[in-house]
């Protein structure tokens, strides 16, 4: 990428105290996102995968600045957000909206969704007939007639009309990234394909840039030009989709690839991929997050942190088995990319 | 099949009242199944799988429910059953797993104390006994080191041990048909295959008939014999799984295969079906898909359609069955 990305994390941390003892003073640490960094074009999409406990929802909440990191900056158009010469929060909030899973949740019960949807420009100065034709037409625009629904609370609406309404209003603020929070997860499948499909449109007809996070990896790979998988706070790996679903590196992703099940009762599953749940992110031991669970773990993996490596054009892993010269019984067949 | 079948549900309906209104959650189901048999039902939320599957065991709120039809389930008349015989039915001859593992455990009992009690309870063993049996069913769910597990109260395990333990809690008394009500639907990816898995071998190993309900066809086709498909309290397609994944016969059950992203769909469009199910207090007259089906016909709305076989085993609530013609 030689264009300055229009949304960049660098060594993100974030962690959360789990609180114990009579004092109720922290006594460990989840860590929830761990020098994470990475960066996305304008106009692309980027999947994150994961499973629950591996930073994926701290990772999107860092990025709309509902939660502060600990270290580390996020940068839009190559500018710092909320620092002094930087991006100005306020413009920072604009410009990047999020929509989360629980479509009842994220909007206010006393609202109409007229109101719910009008809301966020009237905060940032619309007039208040600006923001409630603007409304309209989104609603308008998301598949939900205005005449028929502008007036309505969300309790009388389905899961997938909600759900119309939150991306409705994400937008309402004319933001460039978009922020998706397993925001179909919750939908079922037939509603799930009418949203996705909406999706696509809505992304081609304003030139938006989506951060698209879900368990689901069929929809991930449907979403997105480039997946990132994590693991305990950390990338265990990014690349371009095919590389990711054609060429797994990372022995977690090809571990959650194959626990996908088959949609095919002729060609079930006959052995998973991986024992036990994923362990607790609180005081992770050092080296890689994954080695408990590794079948080619070796000592090495123990032993400081394993950083990304380029396994091949914009795709990085953090394993070591690919590494030349890492040291892992593996890495002596590792080809040098 | 000679033999009767070890479950026989006939015209099961099951209706609450709700602020004055009736909301029809079942609307005549009615399907066999074998010994030994698993069959997997597949639906979207409202369309009464989870609460067919709840009043096999008789889970209804009785004083706002009305139930109609009949459930036979090795010999009881399911819907007939009170007090000590209901008590007697429930984990012995048909026991229920839940998508959230919470409700199956008391949280201020241990998880071996629960299990034994349920032991204790339908074979009359004594304690020792009845605890021996619950440490065999740990292991046999494979918890890690389960002589300790049997003192672990159920907040102090993790998601995928909590379900297994509800495993073992709903099989130790060998029940003949297991009821499974999204058992996998909260685990993680890597989790929920070896819980797939896990049910598979138990399945097999005991010899039970399972019911298995679930809204993602990947799971159903993981573990189901057979399918049932259940739009809007009905059942709209049966068949062998395999049939039904590969020449689905109603419209909406194609509707719902093509609405799945599966496989390297990208830049293609997802074939939704358009609309949303009708309102259970005011089902339309005729087939409850018609208002979002492509190939409706007049006689469609008029009444609602009947079973209609595809093949011998494989049927569906569609005028149109056997194959339709491409539209």
């Amino acid at each position: 990428m030689t264009a300055t990305p229009i949304l960049e994390a660098r060594q993100l941390v974030k962690r959360f105290p789990v609180k114990g003892g009579l004092l109720g003073k922290a006594r460990s640490w989840v860590h929830a996102v761990d020098d994470v960094s990475f960066a996305i074009a304008a106009g692309e999409s980027l999947g994150v995968v994961g499973e629950s406990g591996c930073g994926k929802s701290t990772t999107a909440r860092l990025l709309v600045h509902l939660l502060e990191p600990d270290a580390g900056t996020i940068l839009l158009d190559g500018r710092p957000i909320g620092v002094t010469n930087g991006v100005p929060l306020t413009q920072a909030r604009r410009q990047i909206q999020m929509v989360f899973q629980d479509s009842f949740a994220s909007l206010n019960p006393r609202l109409t969704v007229e109101a719910s949807v009008a809301f966020g420009p009237r905060v940032h100065g619309v007039s208040q007939r600006e923001a409630t034709e603007r409304a309209r037409s989104l609603l308008a625009r998301v598949g939900l007639e205005p005449d028929r629904f502008a007036g309505r609370y969300p309790h009388e609406l389905s899961g997938g009309q909600r759900q119309r309404v939150n991306i409705a209003r994400a937008l309402a603020l004319q933001p460039r990234v978009v922020i998706l929070d397993e925001a179909v997860s919750a939908l079922d499948k037939s509603v799930e394909a009418q949203v996705l499909n909406l999706l696509l449109d809505l992304k081609a007809e304003f030139g938006l840039t989506y951060v698209f996070i879900s368990h689901d990896l069929n929809v991930v790979r449907y979403m997105s030009d480039r997946v990132m998988v994590m693991y305990l706070g950390k990338i265990a790996e990014l690349g371009p989709v095919a590389s990711i679903y054609d060429d797994a590196r990372h022995p977690y992703t090809r571990a959650l690839l194959s626990a996908m099940p088959s949609m095919n009762p002729r060609r079930r599953t006959t052995q998973a991929p991986l024992a036990g749940d994923p362990p607790n992110p609180i005081d992770p031991p050092p080296g890689c997050r994954f080695k408990a669970r590794c079948r080619h773990a070796e000592e090495v993996c123990g032993q400081g942190d394993i950083q990304l490596y380029a396994a091949g054009e914009a795709h990085r892993v953090a394993c070591l088995m690919d590494q030349p010269r890492a040291g892992h019984s593996h890495s002596a067949k590792a080809v040098v990319p | 099949m000679s033999a009767a079948p070890l479950v026989e549900v006939r015209d099961l309906a099951v209706s609450f009242s709700r602020g004055g209104q009736s909301i029809a959650a079942v609307n005549g189901v009615s399907f066999d199944l074998a010994a030994g048999e698993v069959m997997g039902v597949l639906g979207e939320s409202g369309s009464g799988k989870s609460v067919t599957l709840r009043a096999l065991l008789r889970l209804l709120p009785e004083h706002r429910t009305r139930i109609g039809g009949s459930v036979r389930v090795d010999g009881h008349d399911v819907l007939a059953l009170r007090g000590r015989a209901l008590d007697d039915y429930r984990g012995a001859v048909t026991s229920m797993i839940f998508q959230e593992p919470m409700l199956s455990f008391d949280p201020v009992f241990t998880i071996g104390r629960q299990i034994a009690e349920s032991v204790k309870r339908h074979t009359g063993v004594d304690d020792k006994a009845a605890r021996a049996r619950a440490l065999e069913m740990l292991d046999r769910v494979r918890i890690p080191s389960p002589a300790r597990r049997l003192e672990a109260y159920p907040h102090e395990m993790s998601g995928g041990m909590r379900q297994r333990a509800m495993i073992a809690l709903a099989l130790a008394c060998r029940p003949k048909l297991l009821l499974a009500d999204e058992p996998t639907t909260a685990l993680d990816a890597t989790v929920q295959i070896q819980i797939l898995l896990l049910l598979r071998e138990l399945q097999q190993e005991f010899g039970m008939a399972v019911i298995f309900v679930t809204h993602d066809v990947g799971v159903a086709a993981e573990v189901s014999d057979r399918l049932g498909v259940m739009y809007a309290g009905r059942l709209v397609e049966i068949g062998p799984a395999v049939d039904v994944i590969e020449s689905p016969s109603h419209p909406y059950t194609r509707g719902l295969l093509s609405s799945i992203v599966r496989g390297d769909m990208r830049g293609t469009r997802i074939e939704a079906i358009p609309g949303a199910p009708p309102d259970l207090a005011a089902l339309p007259a005729g087939c409850s898909f018609a208002p979002r089906c492509a190939h409706v016909r007049p006689e469609c709305l008029a009444s609602v359609p009947p079973m209609r076989a595809a093949t011998e085993d494989h049927a569906a609530r569609c005028i149109l069955v056997g194959p339709l013609a491409p539209a």
